[in-house]
């Protein structure tokens, strides 16, 4: 099978779409570096000229970074800590054999196909409106005054809407995870006496560790770049209160018009990216090959 | 102690009826084994026993206190299981350990216990090991070790030998056999190899749909089979029943007679046949012969007997050996 000559074969037929693959992904990466070393101003047309890595000493100094760094990891380890934590509760739930179980899974599912645009739409004005919405009406009846949820807690409010798309996700795959516990390990928990606790706590919990890293590591590429909810309720306002790293680049190029600088933000994106996936890699990686 | 006592046991699933009305008393120390054909209600019995499935009706005691509304963790009972219900993530240690530390035991008391068992069962060069990293036969040992630690009033196997290929469920037998006998644990164990349950039983529960056909030692029930089920399950290969004129003229509606019990010749003998199909395996050979008015008859006869398919041979049964049946199937007792 491996002799030299299928071995070359092999590598001259694969060729064609590795180059492709590779050009797909260096091209877009290889313009954006270049940019992110020019001066370009949309709004001051033909006067690119090169300025090295000057874009990158304004964005990296730039206090609004360190604000929209800060937001991007409270809002990726907020969103995360819900998701799993009230996954696993739901999904403890959704195991019990309980009436209209299918109807339950069912809806638990649903929050995941709004797309994000139309849930935060949803939140901002159906739920979080301080006068119309149905949070302050439940304030309301309970006698408290009305919160006006973007105003006061901004981060907190996109959080709770991102949390919300994303504990579905969670759930399912927990779900899934729960239900493959082995039958017979439970009985001979239950022939030891194990508390329901030290039940959930000494062997649940060690089984669904696995889908726990995978539901980690997924939902953190996805929330490092969270956008369109923040772009319909805040603007990544007040303030910077909610700017985090991928809307501060938009903020950059659309709203300054700089692309050189947008692009130095993109390139810091994609670096600050790879290295929180390095580090969750290092850090639960060790549970996908157990 | 470890008495056992089934009094009028019923499990019902909805509306069907898997356990009725047994009645069984297992004594201290006894190895007591259920076999039965697959889904007679075998670990439905022994799951009512651990306390895993509640009765619909009837009593268990374990040592004279009814133990039907006790918890499976309060009845003083281990059980091992099939798939060995090991947990993966844990060090055999830890899984050996595991009852001992929910029972609140401080942790020098346990090692020390853990480690004696793993003494016993040769597993001390794997104690850290996690159970992925162990052979079938060393995955059973670590669930055998994981019963024994805390010294149960009762063992209870749900086929504890069923995922182990032949040579290893040899030794395990005798494994387990050499340790309850040590031990003098009472031990309940399920099993539908006949071979295992006569090997290892001081006593023998046959089970049918749910019933009881028969208990008894081994031998009591290959030579005294209570009906016809009994005597067909008991013993390989298979007893021979036969029915119609053979079985009127001793004054039955059937006749057993086991394969070893029919003596063969070439020349002269009560049923004359041809013989189908001649298997020899050297220490025995088992010859399936056509007997015309009388059915396909199988026989053994020790060392080689050689005969070739097509050749007739001559049968006879060993008076004293033939069981009688009733038209009901139960066996008719002053046999002969
Ligand atoms: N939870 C359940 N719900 C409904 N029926 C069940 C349940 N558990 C077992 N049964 C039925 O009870 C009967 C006895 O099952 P059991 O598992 O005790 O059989 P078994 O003798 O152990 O068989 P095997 O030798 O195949 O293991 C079967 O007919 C099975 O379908
Ligand atoms: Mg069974």
């Amino acid at each position: 099978m491996a002799t030299q000559q299928t071995r070359t074969l092999g590598r001259v037929l694969l060729a064609p779409s590795v180059i492709l693959l590779f050009l797909w992904m260096i091209v877009p990466l290889g313009m954006t570096i270049w940019f992110s070393l020019l001066r370009y101003n949309l709004l001051d047309p033909g006067t690119e000229s090169f300025v090295g890595l000057l874009n990158y000493q304004y964005f990296l100094t730039d206090p609004a970074f360190f604000a929209a760094l800060a937001n991007t990891l409270i809002l990726v380890g907020s969103v995360l800590a819900i998701t799993v934590i009230g996954g696993i509760l739901i999904a403890l739930l959704m195991d019990q054999p309980i009436f209209g179980r299918g109807i339950v899974r069912l809806m638990v599912i649903a929050p995941f196909f709004v797309m994000p645009t139309v849930s935060a739409l949803v939140w901002k004005n159906l739920l979080m409106h301080p006068v119309s919405g149905l949070f302050a009406w439940v304030a309301g009846l309970l006698g408290l005054p009305a919160i006006d949820w973007f105003t006061n807690w901004p981060l907190l409010s996109i959080i709770l809407i991102v949390a919300w798309q994303w504990l579905p996700f969670a759930t399912l795959i927990l779900l899934t995870a729960l239900q493959s516990f082995d039958e017979e390990q439970k009985e001979a928990a239950e022939m030891d006496g194990t508390p329901a606790i030290s039940f959930f706590f000494l062997l649940v919990l060690p089984h669904l560790a696995r889908a726990i890293t995978v539901v980690i590591l997924i939902e953190t590429i996805f929330l490092l770049s969270v956008f369109a909810e923040i772009l319909v309720t805040t603007g990544g306002g007040p303030g910077l209160a909610t700017t985090n790293i991928a809307f501060l680049v938009y903020a950059q190029a659309l709203l300054q018009y700089d692309v050189g600088g947008a692009s130095a933000g993109g390139i810091v994106a994609v670096v600050l990216a790879n290295i929180v996936a390095i580090f969750l890699v290092r850090l639960v990686g060790k549970n996908l090959d157990a | 102690m470890g008495k056992i006592e089934l009094v009028g046991v019923e499990k019902a699933f909805g509306n069907v009826h898997v356990i009725r009305n047994v009645h069984l008393q297992v004594e201290d120390g006894e190895f007591v084994v259920f076999v039965g054909p697959s889904g007679c209600g075998k670990s439905t019995l022994l799951r009512l026993i651990a306390g895993l499935e509640d009765t619909t009706g009837g009593k268990i005691l374990i040592d004279g206190t009814d133990v039907s509304d006790t918890p499976p963790a309060k009845r003083g009972l281990s059980m091992v299981f099939q798939s060995y219900a090991l947990y993966p993530h844990m060090s055999v240690r830890s899984n050996i350990g595991f009852g001992l530390r929910m029972a609140g035991m401080p942790k020098e008391e346990r090692n020390r216990k853990v480690e004696a068992a793993a003494q016993v069962l040769n597993l001390t060069p794997y104690l850290d090991r996690r159970p992925g990293q162990l052979s079938g036969g060393q995955r059973q040992r670590v669930a055998i070790g994981r019963a024994i630690v805390r010294e149960p009033k009762a063992f209870l196997f749900d086929e504890p030998l069923s995922n182990l290929d032949a040579a290893l469920r040899v030794n395990m037998r005798l494994e387990i056999a050499r340790l309850q006998d040590t031990l003098g644990t009472t031990a309940i164990y399920v099993t539908h190899d006949q071979i295992e349950a006569m090997t290892l039983a001081d006593k023998i529960v046959v089970l049918s749909a749910g019933q009881i056909e028969q208990v008894g030692s081994p031998l009591e029930l290959y030579d005294h089979p209570a009906n016809l089920f009994v005597a067909g399950f008991i013993g390989s290969p298979k007893m021979n029943f036969v029915t119609g004129q053979a079985a009127a003229a001793r004054g039955a509606a059937t006749i057993g007679v086991r394969p070893e019990h029919i003596a063969g010749s070439r020349t002269d003998g009560e049923w004359a046949g041809t013989v189908t199909v001649a298997e020899h395996v050297g220490s025995d050979t088992f010859l399936y012969v056509a007997v015309p008015g009388i059915g396909d008859i199988t026989m053994r006869a020790v060392g080689e007997f050689a005969l070739k398919p097509g050749e007739s041979v001559y049968l006879t049964p060993d008076p004293d050996r033939i069981h009688r049946f009733d038209a009901e199937g139960q066996a008719m007792l002053a046999a002969r």
